[in-house]
C-alpha cells in the first residue's frame, strides 16, 4: 500500500503498528562494567612497540601528555577501539567516507605488525587516495571558509566550484598550511574557473570585504586563523578579555585596501582586486578611519596588528600592501600555530582544547595548555605540514581508543561541561558530507557517474535540504542535518536510500544477492561490513534470519529489510 | 522484548504504552529534569504560543515607537491605532488590531551581535561555551506537551526558518523545521506498513545494543528521535501543514507570500495541539536604505501577516490561550547612518506581545526623545520570557537539570512584566 504524502486518503491507522521502544536499553547500559587494566599494554602492542622507529616521537609526546590528565584527574582509559573500529574511523577522518569491504578485508588481513601505521601512510600518501583526500579536507575548508551556502545564492559573488578547486589544488600537493592561509588572506584575480586570471583563492574574501567596512573580512580572518573573535568589539570592548573597541578597528584597517567587483554583466567576471585607500580623511599618505564609540565620539584608527606591530600608514599599495603585512605578521603570530592544531585536533578527537575550537582568547583557557602548546610547537617545525600533524594525531593513543566509556571515565563527558579529557573517543554524528560519501560508498550506488564537478553539484544540491543562511551581515548559517525528524525522515525514504535498497544491477546490494557462492551468513556479513565495518555478530544473524522469514524466504526481499535497518542503524550514521 | 505490535489496543491505551516506554528510557539514563510543576493543569490544557522572529534585527523605532522631528526619527509618521499607542503609518492593518496587543518599548538588551542575540532572544541566556540552553520552543513545548497526549506531530515547528535548539533537553525537543510552503520531504515511506513495521522492530534491536555499549547520550537521542519520525510519518495532523486547503479569501488575507503562508501555518497547527510554533520574517538587518526596504518591502508583508493572525486568532476564540510575541534579536541604531541604513543596536528596542490573558492595547515603558535610551525601568529577553511562561501557565518555579547537574530556572529567574499581566 501506497501511502499518500499527506495521509489524508489512508484510513487506517497506520501507526498503530509503528511502535520503537527502547525498553531496556539504559538499565542494560548501566550494567556494563568493562575491563581496563590491560589497555595500556594492547595499545602498545598495536602501535609502539611494534616497530618503533616508524612511529613518530611527536605520537610518544602526546600519549604522554594526555595520560597525564588522565592522572591528574583519576581517570582509567577505555579499551582499545578494535582494528574494525579504527580503520572506519580512519577512513572517515582522512577521507571523508567509511571503508569498503574490500579496503575493510586488506586492513584486518595484514599480517603486518605495522599495518596501523601502513593504513595511515596510504591514506595520507599514496596517489590512489590523493583525490579523496583532497576532497575531503576541500570540503571542510570550504564549509569553515565560505560555510555550506556560500556561492549557493543566484546574486552571489562567490564561486563554489573556484573555492573548491583552489582547496583541492592546495590539499593534493600538500602545500603547507602556512602558504595556503597566506594565499588566502592576501588573494586577487577572478572568482570562477576558467576565467582568465582566476585565482580561486579570492573566494574567501569575495563577499567579505565590501560592506560594513569590511566587518565580515575581520572577524573571518581573526577568528579562523587566529583563534581571537573580535567581532562583539566592533562597537564595544570585549565583555570578557581586553580585547578594545580600538584593536577592532586596527586589525580592520588591514582590509580597506581591497574592493570586491561584480561582473558588468553576470557573475563570471566577478574580482577581487587590491586598490588604494585614500583613507576617510582623504590623505591616502596616512590612511585613516574613524568609527564611533559608545558616547558617540569618534576615534581614528591605523593598522596596527594584535600584538601591537604597527605598519605604514600609507594607504598606496605600492608603498605598503597591507593584506600582505597582515598575513606575514598573522602566519608569525603564536596564536596562528595554536588555532591550526586546535582545529585539527578536534577534527579527529571531536573536541578541541577550548570550547568553542576558534576562541582562544586569554578569557578562555586551554584544558590541556601543554599539549596545546606542545602540537603547536611542532607544528610549526614541520614546516606547517598538515599531513604530518594529521599522522601524530591519528597514531596517538586517545584516537585509538573504544567509544564504550567506563565506570572509570563516565565523567569524561563533555556533553555534561566538562572539558575533554580523551580517556575514551567521543561518538559524534558523522558530518552531512560524510554520511552522503559513505551511503555512495556503502550503496554502489551513483559511483562514478559524471564528472567531478557534477558529482559536486549532485552533492551540493542533495546538502542544500539541511541548511539554512540567517542572512545577517555575520553571514551565519544552520544545520538541520544533526539528529533531527528531516534527517531520519531522509534516512527512511531518501532518494539516496531508495536507490541503496534496491537490487538494481551495479549496487552494492545487487552484488550481494546475486554472488552465488556465498551463503546466507556470509552475505548478511557482507551486508554489516559494508554498513557498518564489522562481519555481523550471531543475534544479528538471527535478526537477519527472521527478516528473510517475514518475507516469506524470499532472500532477496529480506536483504533489502536488512541493509534498510543496517544504513538506519544509529551505528553507521556516527564515527564510534 | 522491544517491540509490541499494538493491534486491537485502542489509541489511547497504545498512547500510555508509548508514554511509559520512553519515561522509562528518560529516567534511566538521567537525562533531564526536575520538574517542580504545580500549576494549574486546566488552565495550560489549550494555551500555546506564536513567535514572529524578526530575523537581523528590526528597527523597532521606525515600526513601533516612532520618534517624529528627532534627528534620529527618520521620515515615517506615527498613526493612531485601536489600541492605546500609536505605530508607523505602515502598518495600517496592525493599527487595526492594536486593542488586541501590547508594546514593551522599554527593552534593554547587551548582545548586539547577530549570533548572540538570536540566541540570548530566543533562550533568555548569554552564550555559554559549556552549556546550551533550550530555546523558547523547546521550553515551552517540553512544558505543555504533557496535556498534549494526541498529538502525533512535533511539538515544536518553525516555519521558514531554523530557530534555535533543544540544548540540553535534547534532540526530541528540537524545532521542526519546514518551509512556508509546508512542504516535507522524504514522507512518504515506499514499503506497506506492516513491512516498514518489520524494519523498525529490526532497527530497535540494532539501536539498543548499541545504546548498551554505552557511549554517551546521542545514541539515545536519535532513537528518540527516530520514534518521533514514526509518529509524524503517520499521522492525519500532517494536513495541518497544507495551507493551500484555506479558502482563497482567507489565504489572500494573510498574504500570498511566504510569511503570511507561515502566519496562515502556524494558526493551523496551534488549532490543532501545536504548543509552539515560530514563523521567521527575515531581512531585516537594514545597515543600508533602510526606509525604502521596509516601507517598499517588509513593512507591508509584515503588516499584512501579523494582523491577518492575530484579528483571526481572536475571531475563533483562540487569542486568549494563545500568547503571540513579535520580536528579532535586538533593535537598530537610532544614528542613521552614511548608508542610509541603520546599525545594531541594543540599548533600547521594542517587542510586541499579546493574547493568553496578557493586557492588550497598552504600551508600556518608553524610551527618550530620539530613541537612544529607555526612561525608567528597562526590561530583558529573561523577564519577557517569564511573562510569556507565566501567560502560559507554566510556573517559574520550573527547573531544568542542565546536562552538567546545575539546575536552571526556567527563564533565567526573569521577573515577569506586571504591566502586562495583573
Amino acid at each position: 500500500m501506497e501511502k499518500s504524502v499527506w495521509g489524508a486518503s489512508t484510513a487506517t491507522p497506520l501507526r498503530c503498528r509503528l511502535t520503537f521502544a527502547l525498553l531496556s536499553a539504559a538499565v542494560l547500559a548501566l550494567a556494563y562494567v568493562g575491563g581496563i587494566s590491560n589497555s595500556s599494554a594492547v595499545y602498545s602492542q598495536d602501535i609502539a612497540q611494534s616497530s618503533s622507529s616508524d612511529i613518530p616521537r611527536q605520537v610518544t609526546k602526546i600519549n604522554e601528555l594526555v595520560e597525564q590528565v588522565w592522572r591528574d584527574f583519576n581517570l582509567q582509559p577505555s579499551s582499545p577501539a578494535s582494528d574494525y573500529e579504527w580503520c572506519r574511523r580512519v577512513y572517515l577522518d582522512v577521507i571523508g567516507r567509511i571503508p569498503t569491504i574490500a579496503e575493510i578485508d586488506a586492513f584486518i588481513g595484514s599480517k603486518s605488525p605495522d599495518k596501523r601505521v601502513e593504513l595511515v601512510s596510504r591514506l595520507l600518501y599514496s596517489d590512489e587516495y590523493t583525490e579523496e583526500f583532497a576532497r575531503n579536507w576541500a570540503t571542510i575548508w570550504s564549509n569553515l571558509l565560505i560555510g555550506r551556502t556560500g556561492g549557493t545564492a543566484n546574486n552571489s559573488m562567490i564561486s563554489r566550484a573556484g573555492m573548491s578547486k583552489y582547496l583541492r589544488d592546495s590539499f593534493a600537493r600538500n602545500k603547507s598550511y602556512d602558504r595556503m592561509v597566506h594565499e588566502l588572506i592576501t588573494a586577487s584575480g577572478y572568482a570562477q574557473p576558467g576565467a582568465e586570471g582566476f585565482n580561486g583563492a579570492v573566494n574567501f574574501l569575495i563577499d567579505k570585504v565590501n560592506d560594513d567596512g569590511a566587518a565580515q573580512a575581520t572577524a573571518a580572518v581573526s577568528r579562523l586563523f587566529l583563534g581571537l573573535q573580535v567581532q562583539c568589539t566592533q562597537c564595544h570592548n570585549h565583555p570578557f578579555n581586553d580585547w578594545k573597541q580600538q584593536k577592532y578597528w586596527e586589525f580592520n584597517a588591514f582590509f580597506r585596501q581591497v574592493r570586491a567587483f561584480r561582473g558588468a554583466t553576470d557573475m563570471a567576471s566577478a574580482q577581487l582586486v587590491d586598490q588604494d585607500f585614500r583613507g576617510e580623511s582623504g590623505n591616502a599618505d596616512e590612511a585613516d578611519l574613524f568609527y564611533e564609540l559608545r558616547n558617540g565620539l569618534l576615534k581614528v584608527a591605523y593598522p596596527v596588528f594584535v600584538d601591537g606591530t604597527e605598519i605604514s600608514k600609507s594607504g598606496y599599495v605600492n608603498a605598503v600592501n597591507r593584506r600582505q603585512e597582515l598575513s606575514q605578521l598573522i602566519t608569525a603570530s603564536p596564536y596562528f600555530d595554536k588555532a591550526a592544531v586546535n582545529r585539527v585536533w578536534e577534527h579527529f578527537l571531536g573536541y578541541g582544547f577550548t570550547k568553542p575550537v576558534d576562541d582562544l582568547g586569554p578569557h578562555n583557557a586551554p584544558s590541556n595548555s601543554a599539549l596545546l602548546q606542545y602540537l603547536a610547537d611542532e607544528f610549526r617545525d614541520s614546516g606547517y605540514n598538515l599531513r604530518q600533524l594529521y599522522s601524530w594525531i591519528i597514531l596517538s593513543r586517545p584516537y585509538a581508543l573504544s567509544s564504550k566509556k567506563t565506570k572509570n571515565n563516565e565523567t569524561d563527558d563533555p556533553l555534561l561541561g566538562a572539558s575533554p579529557k580523551f580517556s575514551h573517543f567521543y561518538l559524534r554524528q558523522m558530518r552531512a558530507e560524510e554520511l552522503y560519501e559513505s551511503l555512495m560508498v556503502a550503496s554502489g550506488a551513483g559511483a562514478n557517474q559524471g564528472s567531478y564537478e557534477q558529482q559536486e553539484e549532485q552533492r551540493n544540491r542533495w546538502l542544500q535540504q539541511f541548511v539554512t543562511a540567517f542572512g545577517t551581515d555575520e553571514g551565519d548559517e544552520s544545520t538541520t542535518f544533526n539528529g533531527t525528524i528531516p534527517q531520519v525522515l531522509m534516512m527512511f525514504n531518501g532518494e539516496m536510500i531508495q536507490a541503496a535498497v534496491s537490487d538494481q544491477a551495479g549496487t552494492l546490494l545487487y552484488e550481494t544477492i546475486n554472488k552465488s557462492q556465498w551463503t546466507v551468513p556470509q552475505k548478511v556479513d557482507r551486508l554489516f561490513l559494508a554498513g557498518l565495518s564489522r562481519p555481523a555478530t550471531r543475534e544479528e544473524k538471527n535478526l537477519a534470519q527472521q527478516l528473510i522469514q517475514a518475507r516469506r524466504g524470499d532472500l532477496r526481499e529480506g536483504l533489502k529489510d536488512l541493509w534498510w535497518v543496517i544504513l538506519n542503524s544509529n551505528e553507521f550514521i556516527f564515527n564510534h | 522484548m522491544f517491540f509490541t505490535t499494538p493491534s486491537g489496543m485502542t489509541r489511547r491505551h497504545f498512547m500510555r504504552h508509548l508514554a511509559g516506554a520512553s519515561a522509562l528510557t528518560g529516567s534511566a539514563l538521567a537525562m533531564g529534569q526536575t520538574l517542580c510543576v504545580h500549576a494549574n493543569e486546566l488552565k495550560r490544557r489549550n494555551k500555546a504560543a506564536i513567535l514572529l522572529w524578526m530575523n537581523g534585527g528590526p528597527s523597532t523605532m521606525d515600526l513601533w515607537d516612532l520618534k517624529p522631528g528627532a534627528a534620529t526619527g527618520g521620515p515615517f509618521r506615527p498613526i493612531a491605532t485601536t489600541g492605546d499607542m500609536q505605530i508607523s503609518e505602515h502598518l495600517p492593518m496592525m493599527a487595526t488590531q492594536m486593542d488586541k496587543m501590547s508594546i514593551v518599548r522599554s527593552m534593554s538588551t547587551r548582545e548586539a551581535d547577530h549570533a548572540r542575540g538570536r540566541y540570548y532572544m530566543h533562550t533568555g541566556y548569554v552564550p555559554n561555551p559549556n552549556i546550551i540552553h533550550p530555546s523558547y520552543g523547546s521550553v515551552i513545548s517540553h512544558q505543555l506537551m504533557a496535556h498534549r497526549n494526541d498529538l502525533e506531530i512535533p511539538p515544536f515547528i518553525a516555519i521558514g526558518g531554523a530557530s534555535e535548539g533543544p540544548g540540553f533537553l535534547g534532540m526530541a525537543w528540537a524545532p521542526f523545521s519546514v518551509d512556508a510552503n509546508g512542504q516535507v520531504r522524504n514522507l512518504s515511506m515506499n514499503v506497506e506498513a506492516a513491512r516498514m513495521s518489520e524494519r523498525i522492530q529490526a532497527l530497535s534491536r540494532l539501536e539498543t545494543n548499541f545504546i548498551n555499549d554505552n557511549r554517551g547520550s546521542a545514541a539515545v537521542e536519535h532513537a528518540k528521535v527516530i520514534q518521533k519520525t514514526l509518529n509524524l510519518m503517520t499521522s492525519r495532523q500532517m494536513e495541518a501543514f497544507r495551507v493551500e486547503r484555506e479558502p482563497a479569501e482567507v489565504q489572500d488575507r494573510y498574504g500570498r507570500n511566504n510569511f503570511g503562508r507561515g502566519c496562515l501555518m502556524a494558526r493551523r497547527l496551534v488549532e490543532i495541539g501545536v504548543p509552539f510554533v515560530e514563523v521567521t520574517l527575515g531581512g531585516w538587518d537594514n545597515h543600508q536604505n533602510i526606509f525604502p526596504t521596509l516601507q517598499n518591502n517588509l513593512l507591508p508583508t509584515l503588516d499584512r501577516g501579523m494582523s491577518a493572525l492575530i484579528e483571526d486568532l481572536y475571531q475563533r476564540g483562540m487569542l486568549q490561550d494563545t500568547a503571540v510575541i513579535w520580536m528579532g534579536e535586538f533593535g537598530r541604531t537610532p544614528r542613521i547612518n552614511g548608508d542610509a541604513g541603520r546599525d545594531h543596536w541594543a540599548r533600547s528596542w521594542s517587542v510586541v506581545v499579546g493574547g493568553a490573558g496578557m493586557k492588550p492595547g497598552v504600551a508600556i515603558g518608553a524610551t527618550n526623545d530620539d530613541g537612544t535610551a529607555v526612561e525608567g525601568p528597562t526590561y530583558s529577553s529573561e523577564d519577557l520570557m517569564a511573562t510569556i511562561c507565566r501567560s502560559l501557565g507554566i510556573s517559574l518555579e520550573t527547573t531544568f537539570t542542565s546536562n552538567d547537574g546545575r539546575p536552571m530556572k526556567i527563564a533565567n529567574s526573569g521577573k515577569v512584566i506586571k504591566d502586562l499581566l495583573a
